[in-house]
């Protein structure tokens, strides 16, 4: 059964990835938007860098992540400065990574959503009198539900299936940075096979149920049909 | 609804394509925007509508400046009092058909069920298509609704680029009607652009010939269509149209009589009341030229008219252009029938035309 460990393990896992997945959408959805329409020459740079966390290891990530927010790191010296101490082993700073990490799960799919969607939706609302703000919310924001739906259920999974950048940038502090992941290891090591199990068909049910409920989705979706 | 001009001059430059026109249009009436694939009348009508930015540009309507580079005004298309319907329907694939028509008027901030609406749902025939939603129309349908989209906004001015171009010739036929009927009930001045001459035909009061991204000729259609030196002159589809009022009928041949500025014709009998104006289109193709008065001839309508110019298209044919009364008339005759007769400009000859058309 899951212990009381397990059980604050999953909660935490579950705060982790909420909060990183609101936050991506916050900044991957304006980033998606400007990669899809701009022709900057930009473009090309930036693309490469949202992407770089697929092929990447964790463990480069998690090193780079570790050295720029460290005492002696652009970014620590920045947060010490502002008096909030450097990030590593900290929650928030748990938060940092994921965000990066799994941001190209929640950008690409809205990049690729926002391109279908193409210029004539825009160039029609235009003629009605809608502003470009408009426009985002009340006809770019409904034909992308699915490219949402996609990018919030991966960018989130994805999070809750993180394991090397949170070793090396969170630690395996108790309730502040031990994720799932990370406590099956702390199992596995321990050779406590029974209490792993237990963990590792949680996820694995989970995952499995949400992409098994995003593709049925997207399968049914008039929107998404029609934008094929 | 004030009929001062509007205003478009447009410099653009592309590289192999380039855009440069300097037009005043009348302020009411349809505007035909005729030319090719390439010409650049679908980007004149993005560029009046601000969809296509210009560098160099001036656009005024109603007195209302929409772009003045010089001045460095652009007015954004979403502030700008137009109607636009594109040539694929473009309607919002989320929204109801009535979803898609309160869109505009959400935002313009007017009653979304007034009788405005309602009367734009019936004349356009879409009446019983408001809950629907845009996939589960036909093409003909859609963009009826894209139309009545434009419409109910009462803009200043309505924009339609190729609205029949991606629909079968059965669906045009569907929706031309629609147009025309538009066309009399509302008083909002509409640019069109097609590269259909029946559509010209049809829908036009005002015609702007171009090519190559530069306006070869514009003028009011029977003036424009008569027109020698376009190249719409030596077309097989060549034709002029004269504005003709319904004078009488004789029941028992089949037969209208129709006045115009210079005679009568004949034409197959018109179902429409005495003194009603229509438009007659006149196929180049099928006016033939004789010296004489014939005596005895199978075409029915035989008039006397003045050569006013002549061309050769060094292929064998010859278009003439005929002066009766006030109204122009094109003819295609071979060059040899021109060299026989020695036709030759100010003579007077007689025309038959054999075939006529009722356009409205």
């Amino acid at each position: 059964m899951l212990s009381a460990a397990d059980i604050a393990t999953l909660w935490l896992t579950f705060k982790v990835a909420s909060i990183a997945t609101i936050l991506m959408l916050l900044f991957g959805t304006p980033l998606a938007w400007w990669l899809a329409r701009t022709q900057s020459r930009w473009k090309g740079v930036c693309n490469a860098v949202v992407a770089l966390p697929l092929v990447l290891p964790p463990t480069v990530l998690g090193f780079y992540l570790l050295v720029l927010m460290g005492p002696n790191g652009v970014i620590g010296k920045l947060t010490s400065e502002l008096g909030l101490g450097t990030l590593p082993f900290t929650f928030p700073g748990l938060i940092v990574a994921s965000v990066l990490y799994s941001l190209p799960f929640v950008v690409q799919p809205l990049q690729a959503t926002f391109t279908n969607i193409g210029k004539q939706p825009l160039e029609a609302a235009s003629t009605l009198r809608a502003n470009p703000l408009d426009t985002f919310f009340s006809v770019v924001m409904p034909l992308a539900k699915p490219g949402f739906l996609t990018a919030i259920i991966l960018g989130f999974t994805h999070t809750v299936g993180e394991f090397g950048v949170v070793l090396m940038v969170g630690g395996n502090i108790p309730d502040k940075t031990r994720v799932v992941s990370v406590q099956i290891y702390n199992h596995v090591e321990a050779l406590e096979y029974n209490e792993a199990h237990w963990l590792a068909g949680c996820l694995l049910s989970f995952s499995f149920t949400v992409l098994l409920v995003l593709y049925s989705v997207l399968k049914t979706h008039p929107v998404a049909h029609q934008l094929k | 609804m004030t009929l001062s001009p509007i205003v478009a001059r447009f410099q653009l430059n592309y590289g192999a394509f380039s855009l440069d026109v300097d037009l005043t249009l009348p302020g009411c009436g349809v505007t035909v925007l005729f030319g090719h694939s390439g010409s650049g009348k679908t980007t004149l009508l993005r560029c009046i509508a601000g969809l296509q930015y210009t560098p160099n540009g001036y656009f005024e309507i109603n007195g209302k400046v929409w772009q003045d580079s010089k001045e460095g005004i652009f007015v954004p298309t979403y502030k700008r009092s137009l109607g636009y319907v594109f040539q694929e329907a473009n309607l919002f694939p989320h929204l109801t058909v009535l979803g898609n028509l309160q869109f505009g008027l959400k935002r313009i901030g007017k009653q979304s069920n007034t009788t405005d609406l309602k009367q734009i749902l019936e004349l356009l025939g879409i009446s019983h298509l408001v809950d629907r939603m845009p996939d589960k129309l036909s093409g003909g349908e859609r963009q009826r609704v894209a139309i009545a989209r434009a419409l109910v906004l009462k803009p200043d001015i309505l924009l339609m680029d190729e609205p029949l171009a991606s629909l079968d010739t059965k669906r045009k036929q569907e929706i031309l009607p629609y147009l025309n009927k538009l066309h009399q009930q509302t008083k909002i001045p509409n640019l069109y652009v097609t590269h259909s001459q029946q559509e010209v035909a049809q829908l036009a009061d005002y015609l702007v010939i171009l090519s190559e991204g530069r306006v070869l000729a514009s003028g009011t259609l029977p003036e424009t269509l008569s027109r020698i030196d376009v190249p719409l002159a030596q077309d097989k589809e060549a034709a002029t149209v004269w504005d003709v009022r319904v004078a009488e009928h004789d029941a028992d041949y089949h037969l209208t009589t129709v006045d115009f500025s210079g005679g009568t014709l004949s034409v197959p009998a018109i179902n429409a009341e005495i003194g009603t104006s229509l438009r007659v289109l006149i196929h180049a193709r099928d006016v033939s030229i004789v010296l004489e008065k014939p005596t005895a001839t199978s075409i029915l309508n035989v008039v006397n008219a003045t050569i006013s110019d002549i061309v050769d298209d060094q292929c064998g044919r010859s278009v003439v252009q005929l002066k009766i009364g006030k109204q122009s008339l094109l003819a295609h005759i071979t060059s040899k029938s021109a060299q026989l007769l020695r036709l030759n400009i100010g003579m007077t000859v007689f025309v038959q035309i054999k075939g006529t058309s009722i356009l409205h």
